[in-house]
Protein backbone atom coordinates (compact mmCIF):
# COMPACT_ATOMS: atom_id res chain seq x y z
CA UNK A 1 0.00 0.00 0.00
CA UNK A 2 1.39 3.35 -1.07
CA UNK A 3 -0.06 6.76 -0.14
CA UNK A 4 0.61 9.79 -2.33
CA UNK A 5 -0.44 13.43 -2.08
CA UNK A 6 -1.36 16.20 -4.52
CA UNK A 7 -0.85 19.94 -4.43
CA UNK A 8 -4.66 20.20 -4.20
CA UNK A 9 -4.42 18.57 -0.75
CA UNK A 10 -5.81 15.21 -1.73
CA UNK A 11 -4.44 11.81 -0.86
CA UNK A 12 -4.58 8.63 -2.90
CA UNK A 13 -3.95 5.32 -1.21
CA UNK A 14 -3.14 2.60 -3.75
CA UNK A 15 -3.87 -1.07 -3.22
CA UNK A 16 -3.13 -3.12 -6.34
CA UNK A 17 -4.57 -1.13 -9.26
CA UNK A 18 -7.22 0.71 -7.24
CA UNK A 19 -6.60 4.06 -5.57
CA UNK A 20 -8.79 5.39 -2.75
CA UNK A 21 -9.02 9.20 -2.82
CA UNK A 22 -9.82 11.73 -0.10
CA UNK A 23 -8.74 15.10 1.24
CA UNK A 24 -5.97 15.60 3.76
CA UNK A 25 -6.34 16.58 7.41
CA UNK A 26 -4.81 19.94 6.48
CA UNK A 27 -7.43 20.43 3.73
CA UNK A 28 -10.40 19.67 5.98
CA UNK A 29 -9.03 22.04 8.59
CA UNK A 30 -8.69 24.82 6.01
CA UNK A 31 -12.18 24.15 4.61
CA UNK A 32 -13.93 24.16 7.97
CA UNK A 33 -17.14 22.26 8.63
CA UNK A 34 -18.07 20.21 5.55
CA UNK A 35 -21.81 20.17 4.83
CA UNK A 36 -22.10 18.58 1.39
CA UNK A 37 -20.04 16.36 -0.88
CA UNK A 38 -20.85 15.75 -4.55
CA UNK A 39 -19.22 12.58 -5.83
CA UNK A 40 -18.67 11.32 -9.39
CA UNK A 41 -20.83 8.64 -10.96
CA UNK A 42 -19.50 5.09 -10.71
CA UNK A 43 -18.28 4.01 -14.14
CA UNK A 44 -17.15 7.49 -15.15
CA UNK A 45 -13.67 7.77 -16.65
CA UNK A 46 -11.53 10.64 -15.47
CA UNK A 47 -8.22 12.06 -16.62
CA UNK A 48 -5.61 13.21 -14.12
CA UNK A 49 -6.60 16.68 -12.93
CA UNK A 50 -10.24 16.38 -14.03
CA UNK A 51 -12.90 17.72 -11.74
CA UNK A 52 -14.28 14.64 -10.02
CA UNK A 53 -16.54 16.17 -7.41
CA UNK A 54 -17.22 19.08 -5.12
CA UNK A 55 -16.84 19.54 -1.40
CA UNK A 56 -18.85 22.29 0.23
CA UNK A 57 -18.00 23.69 3.62
CA UNK A 58 -20.02 26.25 5.55
CA UNK A 59 -17.83 28.83 3.83
CA UNK A 60 -17.46 27.84 0.18
CA UNK A 61 -17.48 25.20 -2.52
CA UNK A 62 -14.20 23.58 -3.59
CA UNK A 63 -13.55 21.20 -6.46
CA UNK A 64 -12.17 17.73 -5.95
CA UNK A 65 -9.74 16.77 -8.71
CA UNK A 66 -8.84 13.29 -9.86
CA UNK A 67 -5.24 12.76 -8.67
CA UNK A 68 -4.76 10.05 -11.29
CA UNK A 69 -6.53 8.89 -14.45
CA UNK A 70 -8.87 5.93 -14.42
CA UNK A 71 -12.39 4.64 -13.94
CA UNK A 72 -14.45 5.46 -10.86
CA UNK A 73 -15.29 2.07 -9.34
CA UNK A 74 -16.85 3.06 -6.01
CA UNK A 75 -17.94 6.19 -4.15
CA UNK A 76 -18.42 6.74 -0.42
CA UNK A 77 -22.24 6.84 -0.25
CA UNK A 78 -22.10 7.40 3.52
CA UNK A 79 -20.91 10.97 2.93
CA UNK A 80 -24.34 11.91 1.54
CA UNK A 81 -25.90 11.72 5.00
CA UNK A 82 -22.78 12.37 7.04
CA UNK A 83 -20.52 14.79 5.12
CA UNK A 84 -18.87 15.76 8.42
CA UNK A 85 -17.01 12.43 8.33
CA UNK A 86 -14.65 14.15 5.90
CA UNK A 87 -13.76 16.49 8.81
CA UNK A 88 -13.62 13.95 11.61
CA UNK A 89 -11.81 11.15 9.74
CA UNK A 90 -10.49 12.61 6.46
CA UNK A 91 -7.95 9.88 5.79
CA UNK A 92 -10.18 6.99 6.91
CA UNK A 93 -13.99 6.76 6.87
CA UNK A 94 -14.13 10.17 5.13
CA UNK A 95 -12.73 8.87 1.81
CA UNK A 96 -14.45 10.14 -1.36
CA UNK A 97 -14.07 7.64 -4.20
CA UNK A 98 -12.07 4.73 -5.56
CA UNK A 99 -10.49 4.87 -8.99
CA UNK A 100 -9.09 1.99 -11.05
CA UNK A 101 -5.79 3.40 -12.27
CA UNK A 102 -5.30 3.45 -16.04
CA UNK A 103 -1.68 4.58 -15.74
CA UNK A 104 0.00 3.70 -12.40
CA UNK A 105 3.13 5.58 -13.49
CA UNK A 106 1.21 8.82 -12.80
CA UNK A 107 1.76 8.10 -9.11
CA UNK A 108 5.44 8.91 -9.57
CA UNK A 109 4.50 12.53 -10.22
CA UNK A 110 2.75 12.87 -6.87
CA UNK A 111 4.27 13.73 -3.49
CA UNK A 112 5.12 11.32 -0.73
CA UNK A 113 4.19 12.15 2.84
CA UNK A 114 7.46 13.93 3.63
CA UNK A 115 7.19 16.15 0.55
CA UNK A 116 3.55 16.94 1.32
CA UNK A 117 4.39 17.86 4.90
CA UNK A 118 7.04 20.23 3.54
CA UNK A 119 4.41 21.80 1.27
CA UNK A 120 1.99 22.57 4.08
CA UNK A 121 4.84 23.64 6.35
CA UNK B 1 0.45 38.65 12.19
CA UNK B 2 -2.02 41.48 11.79
CA UNK B 3 -2.08 43.11 8.39
CA UNK B 4 -0.89 46.66 9.09
CA UNK B 5 -3.49 48.13 6.75
CA UNK B 6 -6.33 46.62 8.78
CA UNK B 7 -7.98 48.23 11.75
CA UNK B 8 -8.44 46.24 14.93
CA UNK B 9 -11.15 46.18 17.59
CA UNK B 10 -10.43 46.35 21.34
CA UNK B 11 -10.93 42.56 21.47
CA UNK B 12 -8.29 41.71 18.85
CA UNK B 13 -5.77 40.27 21.33
CA UNK B 14 -8.50 38.26 23.05
CA UNK B 15 -9.66 36.74 19.74
CA UNK B 16 -6.12 35.60 19.03
CA UNK B 17 -5.70 34.23 22.55
CA UNK B 18 -8.93 32.25 22.06
CA UNK B 19 -7.55 30.70 18.86
CA UNK B 20 -9.69 32.54 16.34
CA UNK B 21 -9.06 32.29 12.62
CA UNK B 22 -8.77 35.96 11.63
CA UNK B 23 -9.82 37.42 8.27
CA UNK B 24 -10.06 40.90 6.79
CA UNK B 25 -13.66 42.16 6.90
CA UNK B 26 -14.78 45.70 6.05
CA UNK B 27 -11.26 46.96 6.71
CA UNK B 28 -10.99 45.21 10.08
CA UNK B 29 -9.05 42.19 11.26
CA UNK B 30 -11.96 40.06 12.51
CA UNK B 31 -12.51 36.49 13.77
CA UNK B 32 -14.32 34.33 11.19
CA UNK B 33 -14.40 31.33 13.50
CA UNK B 34 -13.10 30.06 16.82
CA UNK B 35 -11.91 26.51 17.54
CA UNK B 36 -15.53 25.35 18.05
CA UNK B 37 -16.10 25.91 14.30
CA UNK B 38 -18.95 27.55 12.41
CA UNK B 39 -21.47 24.71 12.86
CA UNK B 40 -20.78 24.38 16.57
CA UNK B 41 -20.81 28.14 17.14
CA UNK B 42 -24.10 28.49 15.26
CA UNK B 43 -25.79 25.68 17.19
CA UNK B 44 -24.41 26.91 20.51
CA UNK B 45 -25.92 30.36 19.90
CA UNK B 46 -29.33 28.83 19.16
CA UNK B 47 -29.40 26.74 22.36
CA UNK B 48 -27.24 28.69 24.86
CA UNK B 49 -25.51 32.03 24.22
CA UNK B 50 -22.87 33.34 21.84
CA UNK B 51 -20.66 36.39 22.28
CA UNK B 52 -19.96 38.37 19.10
CA UNK B 53 -17.52 41.24 18.67
CA UNK B 54 -19.35 43.77 16.50
CA UNK B 55 -17.08 46.67 17.44
CA UNK B 56 -16.28 47.21 13.76
CA UNK B 57 -19.76 48.64 13.33
CA UNK B 58 -20.18 52.41 13.58
CA UNK B 59 -21.69 53.85 16.75
CA UNK B 60 -22.98 57.40 16.55
CA UNK B 61 -24.61 59.71 19.08
CA UNK B 62 -26.86 62.55 17.94
CA UNK B 63 -27.71 64.99 20.68
CA UNK B 64 -31.02 66.77 20.88
CA UNK B 65 -31.62 70.37 21.90
CA UNK B 66 -31.23 70.12 25.64
CA UNK B 67 -33.14 66.96 26.51
CA UNK B 68 -35.51 67.26 23.54
CA UNK B 69 -34.73 65.01 20.57
CA UNK B 70 -37.80 66.03 18.53
CA UNK B 71 -35.74 68.12 16.11
CA UNK B 72 -33.07 65.44 15.73
CA UNK B 73 -35.71 62.79 15.03
CA UNK B 74 -37.28 65.02 12.37
CA UNK B 75 -33.91 65.53 10.68
CA UNK B 76 -33.27 61.77 10.81
CA UNK B 77 -36.56 61.26 9.00
CA UNK B 78 -35.16 63.22 6.03
CA UNK B 79 -32.55 60.43 5.66
CA UNK B 80 -34.53 57.26 6.42
CA UNK B 81 -38.08 55.99 5.78
CA UNK B 82 -38.47 54.62 9.33
CA UNK B 83 -40.77 56.28 11.87
CA UNK B 84 -38.16 57.95 14.08
CA UNK B 85 -40.34 60.81 15.35
CA UNK B 86 -42.74 58.20 16.63
CA UNK B 87 -40.14 56.49 18.83
CA UNK B 88 -40.72 56.88 22.54
CA UNK B 89 -37.80 57.01 24.95
CA UNK B 90 -36.03 53.67 25.17
CA UNK B 91 -37.42 52.26 21.94
CA UNK B 92 -35.43 51.45 18.81
CA UNK B 93 -36.12 50.78 15.14
CA UNK B 94 -34.52 49.07 12.18
CA UNK B 95 -34.47 51.33 9.13
CA UNK B 96 -32.44 52.17 6.01
CA UNK B 97 -30.62 55.16 4.58
CA UNK B 98 -32.17 55.55 1.12
CA UNK B 99 -30.88 57.48 -1.89
CA UNK B 100 -32.84 59.78 -4.18
CA UNK B 101 -33.66 56.80 -6.44
CA UNK B 102 -35.12 54.83 -3.55
CA UNK B 103 -32.16 52.44 -3.36
CA UNK B 104 -30.65 51.44 -0.03
CA UNK B 105 -27.36 53.08 1.04
CA UNK B 106 -27.15 51.07 4.27
CA UNK B 107 -29.36 49.60 6.95
CA UNK B 108 -29.14 50.74 10.55
CA UNK B 109 -30.60 50.74 14.04
CA UNK B 110 -31.83 53.96 15.64
CA UNK B 111 -32.58 54.11 19.38
CA UNK B 112 -34.30 56.94 21.25
CA UNK B 113 -31.90 57.07 24.17
CA UNK B 114 -33.70 59.78 26.12
CA UNK B 115 -31.64 62.90 25.46
CA UNK B 116 -30.03 61.64 22.25
CA UNK B 117 -30.39 59.24 19.34
CA UNK B 118 -28.05 56.25 19.38
CA UNK B 119 -27.33 54.99 15.88
CA UNK B 120 -25.51 51.80 14.81
CA UNK B 121 -24.44 51.42 11.16
CA UNK B 122 -22.58 48.75 9.19
CA UNK B 123 -18.78 48.79 9.26
CA UNK B 124 -18.41 48.72 5.47
CA UNK B 125 -20.64 51.77 5.03
CA UNK B 126 -19.79 53.78 8.11
CA UNK B 127 -17.62 56.48 6.49
CA UNK B 128 -20.36 57.21 3.97
CA UNK B 129 -23.11 57.05 6.62
CA UNK B 130 -21.28 59.35 9.01
CA UNK B 131 -20.65 61.88 6.23
CA UNK B 132 -24.34 61.73 5.35
CA UNK B 133 -25.40 62.27 8.96
CA UNK B 134 -22.77 64.97 9.59
CA UNK B 135 -24.14 66.97 6.68
CA UNK B 136 -27.59 66.74 8.25
CA UNK B 137 -26.78 67.09 11.96
CA UNK B 138 -23.53 69.07 12.04
CA UNK B 139 -22.06 69.53 15.51
CA UNK B 140 -24.77 67.60 17.33
CA UNK B 141 -23.29 64.37 15.96
CA UNK B 142 -20.45 62.53 17.65
CA UNK B 143 -18.87 59.29 16.49
CA UNK B 144 -18.33 57.01 19.47
CA UNK B 145 -14.80 55.91 18.53
CA UNK B 146 -14.01 55.08 22.16
CA UNK B 147 -16.68 52.41 22.49
CA UNK B 148 -16.73 48.75 21.59
CA UNK B 149 -19.92 46.85 20.74
CA UNK B 150 -20.53 43.32 21.99
CA UNK B 151 -23.53 41.20 21.04
CA UNK B 152 -24.66 38.48 23.44
CA UNK B 153 -27.18 36.34 21.58
CA UNK B 154 -29.18 33.23 22.36
CA UNK B 155 -31.83 31.95 24.77
CA UNK B 156 -29.38 32.02 27.71
CA UNK B 157 -28.28 35.63 27.00
CA UNK B 158 -30.72 37.04 29.54
CA UNK B 159 -29.71 34.75 32.42
CA UNK B 160 -26.04 35.44 31.69
CA UNK B 161 -26.34 39.22 31.43
CA UNK B 162 -28.57 39.77 34.46
CA UNK B 163 -25.76 38.42 36.64
CA UNK B 164 -23.71 41.45 35.57
CA UNK B 165 -26.57 43.91 34.96
CA UNK B 166 -29.86 43.11 36.74
CA UNK B 167 -31.63 45.94 34.87
CA UNK B 168 -31.13 44.08 31.57
CA UNK B 169 -34.02 41.80 32.53
CA UNK B 170 -36.40 44.77 32.27
CA UNK B 171 -35.69 45.40 28.60
CA UNK B 172 -37.99 43.92 25.97
CA UNK B 173 -37.18 43.28 22.30
CA UNK B 174 -36.09 46.47 20.49
CA UNK B 175 -35.71 48.60 23.61
CA UNK B 176 -32.53 49.96 25.20
CA UNK B 177 -31.24 51.79 28.25
CA UNK B 178 -28.05 53.10 29.82
CA UNK B 179 -26.91 50.82 32.63
CA UNK B 180 -23.83 49.58 34.43
CA UNK B 181 -22.66 46.18 33.25
CA UNK B 182 -20.06 44.68 35.59
CA UNK B 183 -19.49 48.20 36.85
CA UNK B 184 -18.88 49.66 33.39
CA UNK B 185 -21.12 52.45 32.04
CA UNK B 186 -22.82 50.81 29.05
CA UNK B 187 -25.76 51.36 26.73
CA UNK B 188 -27.62 48.08 26.36
CA UNK B 189 -30.31 47.20 23.82
CA UNK B 190 -32.33 43.99 23.65
CA UNK B 191 -31.68 43.39 19.99
CA UNK B 192 -29.36 41.60 17.63
CA UNK B 193 -29.10 40.02 14.23
CA UNK B 194 -29.34 36.28 14.83
CA UNK B 195 -33.08 35.65 15.21
CA UNK B 196 -32.50 34.91 18.90
CA UNK B 197 -33.25 36.80 22.07
CA UNK B 198 -30.20 38.75 23.14
CA UNK B 199 -28.46 42.02 23.72
CA UNK B 200 -26.06 44.46 22.12
CA UNK B 201 -23.81 46.16 24.66
CA UNK B 202 -22.05 49.43 23.84
CA UNK B 203 -19.14 49.49 26.28
CA UNK B 204 -16.15 51.82 26.81
CA UNK B 205 -13.31 50.45 24.66
CA UNK B 206 -10.91 50.23 27.59
CA UNK B 207 -13.33 47.98 29.49
CA UNK B 208 -14.42 45.82 26.56
CA UNK B 209 -11.92 43.00 27.03
CA UNK B 210 -12.63 42.74 30.77
CA UNK B 211 -16.38 42.57 30.05
CA UNK B 212 -15.90 40.02 27.27
CA UNK B 213 -13.83 37.83 29.62
CA UNK B 214 -16.51 38.05 32.32
CA UNK B 215 -19.20 37.01 29.84
CA UNK B 216 -17.03 34.20 28.45
CA UNK B 217 -16.38 32.94 31.99
CA UNK B 218 -20.01 31.83 32.07
CA UNK B 219 -20.40 28.17 31.17
CA UNK B 220 -23.22 28.99 28.73
CA UNK B 221 -21.20 31.46 26.63
CA UNK B 222 -18.91 30.71 23.67
CA UNK B 223 -17.14 33.22 21.42
CA UNK B 224 -18.71 33.32 17.94
CA UNK B 225 -17.12 34.45 14.67
CA UNK B 226 -18.40 36.08 11.51
CA UNK B 227 -19.03 32.70 9.84
CA UNK B 228 -21.76 31.73 12.29
CA UNK B 229 -23.01 35.32 12.44
CA UNK B 230 -23.73 34.98 8.71
CA UNK B 231 -25.50 31.60 8.91
CA UNK B 232 -27.53 32.74 11.94
CA UNK B 233 -28.77 35.91 10.24
CA UNK B 234 -29.51 34.01 7.00
CA UNK B 235 -31.68 31.46 8.82
CA UNK B 236 -33.36 34.41 10.57
CA UNK B 237 -34.18 35.88 7.12
CA UNK B 238 -32.23 39.07 7.84
CA UNK B 239 -30.56 41.06 5.07
CA UNK B 240 -26.82 41.52 4.75
CA UNK B 241 -25.95 44.88 3.23
CA UNK B 242 -24.01 44.62 -0.02
CA UNK B 243 -25.52 41.19 -0.68
CA UNK B 244 -29.29 41.12 -0.12
CA UNK B 245 -29.74 44.89 -0.25
CA UNK B 246 -27.78 47.64 -1.96
CA UNK B 247 -28.27 50.87 -3.92
CA UNK B 248 -30.14 48.99 -6.67
CA UNK B 249 -32.77 47.48 -4.35
CA UNK B 250 -35.59 49.42 -2.75
CA UNK B 251 -36.96 48.62 0.71
CA UNK B 252 -40.19 47.44 -0.95
CA UNK B 253 -38.39 45.04 -3.30
CA UNK B 254 -36.34 43.85 -0.33
CA UNK B 255 -39.53 42.95 1.59
CA UNK B 256 -38.64 45.53 4.26
CA UNK B 257 -41.93 47.42 4.01
CA UNK B 258 -42.69 46.36 7.61
CA UNK B 259 -39.92 48.76 8.67
CA UNK B 260 -41.73 51.77 7.13
CA UNK B 261 -44.57 52.98 9.34
CA UNK B 262 -48.00 54.03 8.09
CA UNK B 263 -47.40 57.75 8.61
CA UNK B 264 -44.15 57.71 6.65
CA UNK B 265 -45.66 55.68 3.79
CA UNK B 266 -48.32 58.35 3.44
CA UNK B 267 -46.27 61.48 4.12
CA UNK B 268 -43.04 60.51 2.40
CA UNK B 269 -40.32 63.09 3.04
CA UNK B 270 -37.41 60.63 2.82
CA UNK B 271 -34.96 60.19 -0.08
CA UNK B 272 -36.50 58.18 -2.90
CA UNK B 273 -40.03 58.55 -1.52
CA UNK B 274 -41.48 58.92 -5.02
CA UNK B 275 -40.28 55.47 -6.12
CA UNK B 276 -41.00 53.82 -2.80
CA UNK B 277 -44.55 55.20 -2.54
CA UNK B 278 -45.21 54.18 -6.15
CA UNK B 279 -44.00 50.64 -5.37
CA UNK B 280 -46.18 50.49 -2.27
CA UNK B 281 -49.19 51.44 -4.38
CA UNK B 282 -48.45 49.44 -7.54
CA UNK B 283 -46.12 46.65 -6.46
CA UNK B 284 -42.63 45.83 -7.69
CA UNK B 285 -41.33 43.79 -10.59
CA UNK B 286 -39.16 41.70 -8.27
CA UNK B 287 -39.13 40.74 -4.62
CA UNK B 288 -36.77 39.26 -2.06
CA UNK B 289 -37.93 35.78 -1.04
CA UNK B 290 -36.74 32.79 0.95
CA UNK B 291 -35.61 29.77 -1.07
CA UNK B 292 -35.39 26.21 0.21
CA UNK B 293 -33.29 23.98 -2.05
CA UNK B 294 -34.18 20.29 -2.11
CA UNK B 295 -31.50 17.86 -0.99
CA UNK B 296 -28.28 18.93 0.66
CA UNK B 297 -26.34 20.97 -1.92
CA UNK B 298 -26.08 24.65 -0.94
CA UNK B 299 -26.83 27.33 -3.55
CA UNK B 300 -24.47 30.24 -3.04
CA UNK B 301 -24.74 33.96 -3.67
CA UNK B 302 -24.93 34.68 -7.41
CA UNK B 303 -26.69 31.42 -8.29
CA UNK B 304 -29.20 31.94 -11.10
CA UNK B 305 -32.85 31.21 -10.32
CA UNK B 306 -34.89 29.81 -13.23
CA UNK B 307 -38.56 28.92 -13.71
CA UNK B 308 -40.02 25.55 -14.75
CA UNK B 309 -39.11 26.29 -18.39
CA UNK B 310 -35.53 27.18 -17.52
CA UNK B 311 -36.04 30.92 -18.09
CA UNK B 312 -34.02 33.16 -15.73
CA UNK B 313 -36.21 34.83 -13.10
CA UNK B 314 -33.67 36.07 -10.57
CA UNK B 315 -30.52 35.51 -8.54
CA UNK B 316 -29.61 34.18 -5.10
CA UNK B 317 -28.22 36.98 -2.90
CA UNK B 318 -27.34 34.90 0.17
CA UNK B 319 -27.12 31.15 0.34
CA UNK B 320 -25.46 28.41 2.28
CA UNK B 321 -26.01 25.68 4.79
CA UNK B 322 -28.38 26.34 7.67
CA UNK B 323 -27.04 24.41 10.66
CA UNK B 324 -30.32 24.65 12.62
CA UNK B 325 -32.42 23.85 9.54
CA UNK B 326 -29.92 21.04 8.88
CA UNK B 327 -29.99 21.77 5.19
CA UNK B 328 -29.34 24.40 2.57
CA UNK B 329 -31.11 27.77 2.84
CA UNK B 330 -31.05 30.82 0.58
CA UNK B 331 -32.61 34.18 -0.17
CA UNK B 332 -32.81 35.94 -3.48
CA UNK B 333 -34.81 38.17 -5.75
CA UNK B 334 -37.37 36.72 -8.15
CA UNK B 335 -39.75 38.27 -10.64
CA UNK B 336 -43.09 39.14 -9.08
CA UNK B 337 -44.98 36.28 -10.77
CA UNK B 338 -42.75 33.75 -8.99
CA UNK B 339 -42.65 35.35 -5.54
CA UNK B 340 -45.60 33.53 -3.97
CA UNK B 341 -44.79 31.10 -1.17
CA UNK B 342 -44.88 27.56 -2.53
CA UNK B 343 -43.71 28.44 -6.05
CA UNK B 344 -41.42 25.77 -7.50
CA UNK B 345 -38.21 27.13 -9.02
CA UNK B 346 -34.79 25.77 -9.92
CA UNK B 347 -31.38 27.01 -8.85
CA UNK B 348 -28.58 26.57 -11.39
CA UNK B 349 -25.81 25.01 -9.31
CA UNK B 350 -22.74 24.02 -11.33
CA UNK B 351 -24.77 24.01 -14.51
CA UNK B 352 -27.48 21.71 -13.19
CA UNK B 353 -30.99 22.75 -12.13
CA UNK B 354 -31.47 22.13 -8.43
CA UNK B 355 -35.16 22.07 -7.44
CA UNK B 356 -36.15 24.62 -4.80
CA UNK B 357 -39.28 26.18 -3.35
CA UNK B 358 -40.11 29.80 -2.52
CA UNK B 359 -40.69 29.79 1.24
CA UNK B 360 -41.73 32.20 3.95
CA UNK B 361 -38.91 33.84 5.89
CA UNK B 362 -37.47 33.30 8.44
CA UNK B 363 -36.30 29.68 8.29
CA UNK B 364 -36.28 29.43 12.09
CA UNK B 365 -38.77 30.66 14.69
CA UNK B 366 -37.40 33.86 16.23
CA UNK B 367 -36.79 33.86 19.98
CA UNK B 368 -37.39 37.60 20.48
CA UNK B 369 -38.79 38.60 23.92
CA UNK B 370 -41.48 41.15 23.11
Amino acid sequence: MVVKYTEDHEWVSVDGDVGTVGITAHAQEQLGDIVFVELPDVGKTVAKGDEAGVVESVKAASEIYAPVAGEIVEVNEALADAPGTANSDPTGAGWFFKVKLSDPSELDGLMDEAAYNDLIG
Amino acid sequence: MTDATLQTTPLNALHRELGAKMVPFAGYDMPVQFPLGVLGEHRHTRVKAGLFDVSHMGQVRIDGAGSDITGAAQIMETLVPGDIAGLTAGRMRYTQFTNAEGGILDDLMVTHAGDHLFVVVNAACKDQDIALMKAAFGGSLSVLEDRALLALQGPAAVSVLVELAPEAAELTFMTGAAMDVAGLPCFVTRSGYTGEDGYEISVPADGAEALARKLLDHADVEPIGLGARDSLRLEAGLCLYGHDIDTTTSPVEAALLWSIGKRRREEGGFPGAARIQKEIAEGTTRKRVGLKPEGRAPAREGTEIVDADGAPIGKVTSGGFGPSVEGPVAMGYVAGAHAAVGTAVSLMVRGKPLPATVVKLPFVTPGYKR
